[in-house]
């Protein structure tokens, strides 16, 4: 076989790799949905599981959390975001929330949510700065900011986690949506900027970010990790019940389990089919208002808005995650003194070997994964040029559909898959299940530069005989380099956040940061929890800084060397 | 070999049941002598599933760890669970896909409820108590809740490592008074608003809190060691708990529109002044606590007169184990004097031993005499009576009818 052949086969071998978790997951969640589970005695198929579900006291409350939580998480992070790119286009802001962004998006949803838990708490940071000075609050105030019964904490985590990615995502295709000359154009028919951007390049980019909108909505409408932190309990949202079900020591409740994952994904479709109806409306009431033709102001307040709310998630993120850095060097810090009392290094003493060994088995996933997702998706892009091939609509949706179906809706079943095929605990099944989940994210940040490097280089090399798997390593690999680092610190990024992956498939022996400060959040020793949230901040961190300076060193050797020789 | 031909009779009758069969195993008794299980230990690596709630709990476990290292040569890898019946629904897991050997757990801490699921199941390793030395050494005759689980026979099938009682802490800076009964702690509730709560069940401190209620209150207590009869037998002696509940929520913090996640999730809201009391389960974790910077000097310590909730924690084996030898040095290790004297002070634990003072030699006892006291700790006798643990069923009862009365 040679080598052609082999890339020839990368791509169905992709698909194959992380759809086969997802479809057997699938499968071994629906058949003990409907009563089929041999193991505990169901051997036919009946809707008990589905009465008993529906019988549930606390399931209309789960499902309304869940709906107001994911629903309105995704209506303002995409409002936010086109509202803000409207008002602000071209602008500096543009620049350097984007320079922002990129950090937000790498930092994961559990050290986030910790960090926001504490600052919006009522004896949190916000409350401990003004008091009892300025709010005569000397006992902290009875009030729920944090898992509160309308879920609105969890939704605003939730926006402080999805608003960096739609910006991002919006950003990149703005820069194929030939939005300069849209908007020169409508700015010379007399439109405003805002109303410019609204009428001419939100049409065009918004075909390109609707699988990342759906994306966010699937993820907003299933959040484990977050939600067992920011949400109520009792009753809780319907994915962190369903992942109580599955762990109750009751084993029949496993049947009831199954059939609140199939609820979740149904949930998850409804969402999606309703967001797409809505589109069509807009869509239809859009053609009208564009074709009435007014032209709108400067949009002045507008920028400003967006502007501040922007900048006001973001620094409470930032000032969330400071405040965990914080906690892991403290001692003593009461309400309601300002800052720690006693600082002490001892926890992260204490935490010695363990933290190693945790920070190990991250580092050690988190590279493998996104040095075989980078792998993959090279391989599928050289082998989509090479055959002059276009990526068709659908095949993107496959690529999607491990960030469209919900988590706990098919890792029962890939679990039980795992053990079968004997990989269960091991690295292979840990890797592999981040890997559903790296790939496609990997995939998104990588493929348009890919495609739109100037194939002019390329085809130069080739006339003058270099093979295309030189011109492969030798032209567009170097010329890619940035690129493609960037993609592999956002595929380190994704897992390092795996938490029910890493559950699921780790069988508990993986421990990574992830997991462990998801634990310690039901222990509430914040200083603790500061040590596992502050690395699990840092670590994506550090990798997006080495794909940034990596290249600027290499070609500063480079030049170096051509200009000694 | 030898455990297989004495499975015989219990093969043939799963494999009538056809699908569970090689399962059945697990009633296979321990009967290698120790010398023999000491030496297959050697060189393993056990898994402990243990609950990762607590920090200092987890330096213990960390602690254990190199101990036994050092004695045995057995690596020990504590994996944190949020909750017992993760590990509970992992060998459930593995024995739906067929693996009835080198499964992922060795080791789990275990009780109640978990123990009694797994009991029923056929999922655990034994009866293999008999086989540790140590377990020799342990005070059956005052502390029968070390063989009897939650009503539940251990039939030594776990072995015990730990005693808990249910207690108060509360913050004497802003409390005066300490309400000594279930009534009065309702009209301090109604005293205080917003300044007591619980953790949200099935939590297994929020569970113990329910039963502490219901035993008090129940009409005839001795019910409750009994497994439920009917429906109107749980709606009868539990009635007294429910309208207790419904006219202490409305006092709570957060009005009982939410609770907290857990005891130290809770104890951090004592720290954080959000309330004036918390539950443990643990006479000295006030005094350990206050050591660990974790509550203010002033916490202190209050039980109920008419007594609290005591029970035993244990670790059991799962079936399938991969390391069960090891699992065995290692149950066998946190029984040891050593073990149990280190896990009593209230610098690192102050987690009761299960003990007896009376089998141990001088230089053992003298382990336990040179304990440190806390400032917060109460002493033996000021502890209160122990009441017996409800049957798991009605544990299951309470949980779920307070789910549908109160989480909805």
């Amino acid at each position: 076989m040679t080598r052609r052949d082999l890339l020839a086969y990368l791509p169905g071998a992709t698909l194959l790799l992380f759809l086969t978790p997802v479809a057997a997951g699938l499968i071994g969640t629906w058949l003990p949905a409907f009563g089929y589970f041999p193991t505990l005695g169901g051997d036919s198929f009946t809707v008990e599981p589905w009465v008993l579900l529906f019988d549930h006291p606390g399931l209309g409350e789960s499902l309304r959390l869940t709906l107001v939580s994911g629903l309105l998480a995704t209506v303002i992070s995409f409002s936010l975001t086109v509202f803000f790119l409207a008002a602000c286009h071209g602008g500096r802001i543009t620049l350097a929330i984007r320079g922002l962004m990129a950090p937000l998006l790498a930092v994961p949803h559990a050290a986030m949510a910790l960090g926001l838990a504490f600052l919006i708490a009522p004896s949190g940071w916000l409350v401990r700065l003004v008091s009892p000075w300025a709010t005569g609050w000397d006992l902290p105030p009875d009030v729920a900011t944090v898992q509160d019964p309308n879920a609105l904490a969890l939704t605003l985590g939730l926006v402080m986690k999805e608003l960096p990615f739609l910006l991002l995502m919006t950003l990149a295709a703005l820069e194929h949506s030939r939005a300069e000359e849209r908007l020169a154009i409508a700015r010379s028919l007399g439109y405003g900027p805002v109303m410019a951007w609204l009428k001419t390049v939100l049409p065009a980019v918004y075909r390109r970010i609707r699988l990342p909108v759906y994306a966010v909505l699937a993820y907003s409408l299933s959040v484990v990790d977050m939600a067992l932190i920011l949400a109520p309990l009792s009753p809780p949202p319907l994915a962190v019940q369903v992942l109580r079900w599955f762990n109750d020591p009751d084993l029949t409740m496993r049947f009831v389990a199954a059939a609140g994952a199939v609820l979740q994904l149904l949930l998850v479709v409804g969402a999606i089919a309703l967001w797409r109806l809505a589109e069509i409306l807009v869509a239809r009431l859009g053609r009208i208002w564009i074709a009435g033709g007014r032209r709108g102001g400067k949009g002045r307040v507008l920028r400003a808005a967006t502007t501040s709310l922007v900048q006001l998630l973001v620094a409470m993120a930032a000032a969330g995650l400071l405040a965990m850095a914080l906690w892991s060097v403290t001692r003593r810090w009461r309400y309601p003194d300002a800052l720690p009392s006693v600082l002490s290094t001892d926890i992260w003493a204490r935490q010695g070997h363990d933290l190693l060994w945790i920070t190990g088995t991250t580092l050690i996933s988190g590279l493998a994964a996104a040095f075989i997702a980078v792998a993959l998706v090279l391989g599928c892009l050289e082998n989509e040029q090479r055959r002059g091939l276009t990526i068709s609509a659908r095949a993107l949706w496959l690529l999607y559909v491990p960030l469209l179906v919900p988590q706990v809706a098919f890792l029962f079943g890939s679990q039980v898959l795992s053990i079968q095929i004997g990989i269960d605990g091991t690295w292979i099944a840990l890797v592999w299940s981040h890997l559903l989940f790296v790939l496609p994210y990997v995939f998104l940040s990588l493929a348009d530069h890919y495609r739109a490097l100037d194939e002019r280089y390329s085809r130069t090399a080739l006339c003058l005989g270099a093979s295309p798997n030189r011109v492969f390593w030798r032209v567009k690999l170097p010329m890619l380099l940035r690129p493609v680092l960037f993609a592999a610190a956002v595929g380190f990024a994704v897992s390092v956040t795996q938490y029910l992956p890493t559950l699921f498939a780790g069988a508990g022996r993986f421990v990574t940061l992830t997991t462990e400060a998801v634990s310690l959040s039901a222990g509430g020793d914040r200083r603790v929890m500061g040590v596992f949230a502050f690395l699990q901040a840092a670590l994506p961190l550090i990798a997006f800084a080495a794909a940034l300076a990596l290249p600027r060193r290499l070609a500063r050797t480079r030049i170096l060397r051509e200009q000694r020789a | 070999m030898r455990r297989r031909i004495a499975l015989l009779p219990l093969l043939a009758a799963a494999l009538t049941a056809a699908l569970v069969l090689a399962d059945k195993d697990a009633t296979a008794a321990e009967q290698r002598p120790w010398e023999e299980i000491v030496d297959a230990a050697n060189g393993q690596t056990v898994y402990w599933n243990a609950w990762g709630g607590d920090e200092r709990i987890n330096a213990y476990i960390a602690w254990v760890g190199e101990r036994v290292w050092d004695d045995y040569g057995v690596m020990l890898r504590h994996v944190k669970l949020a909750d017992t019946a993760d590990a509970v629904s992992r060998v459930l897991a593995e024995r739906a896909a067929g693996k009835t050997a080198d499964g992922s757990i060795d080791l789990i801490w275990i009780n109640g409820e978990n123990f009694a699921t797994m009991k029923d199941n056929a999922l655990l390793y034994g009866p293999f108590t008999e086989a540790l030395p140590n377990f020799q050494l342990v005070d059956f005759e005052d502390k029968p809740s070390t063989l009897v689980d939650f009503t539940v026979p251990t039939e030594g099938l776990e072995a015990p490592w730990g005693m808990a009682k249910l207690n108060f802490i509360y913050d004497s800076a802003r409390v005066a008074e300490t309400p000594g009964s279930i009534p009065t702690l309702l009209d301090w509730a109604r005293a205080n608003p917003g300044r007591f709560t619980y953790p949200t069940p099935p939590d297994f401190l929020g569970s113990t809190f329910l039963k502490q209620v219901l035993i008090e209150l129940a009409p005839d207590p001795a019910f409750l060691q009994q497994a439920v009869v009917d429906d109107s037998q749980v709606e009868q002696v539990a009635r007294p708990l429910w309208e207790f509940l419904d006219a202490l929520h409305p006092h709570l913090w957060r009005g009982g529109e939410t609770f907290p996640a857990s005891g130290p999730a809770q104890r951090q809201l004592l720290d954080d002044g959000e309330v004036d009391i918390t539950l443990s389960f643990y006479p000295s974790e006030a005094s350990s606590a206050i050591a660990n910077g974790l509550l203010p000097e002033t916490a202190r310590t209050f039980v109920l007169d008419r007594g609290t909730i005591g029970n035993t924690h244990f670790v059991a084996v799962p079936f399938n184990a991969t390391a069960a030898e090891g699992a065995l040095v290692v149950a066998n290790f946190l029984m040891s004097a050593e073990a149990q004297a280190e896990k009593q002070n209230p610098e690192v634990w102050g987690d009761d031993t299960v003990l007896a003072m009376a089998k141990l030699g001088p230089a053992e006892r003298k382990r336990f005499e040179d304990l440190p006291v806390g400032v917060a700790t109460l002493a033996p006798e000021d502890l209160g009576p122990t009441l017996l643990e409800p049957h798991p069923s009605w544990m299951v009862r309470i949980e779920a009818e307070w789910q549908r009365r109160y989480a909805r």
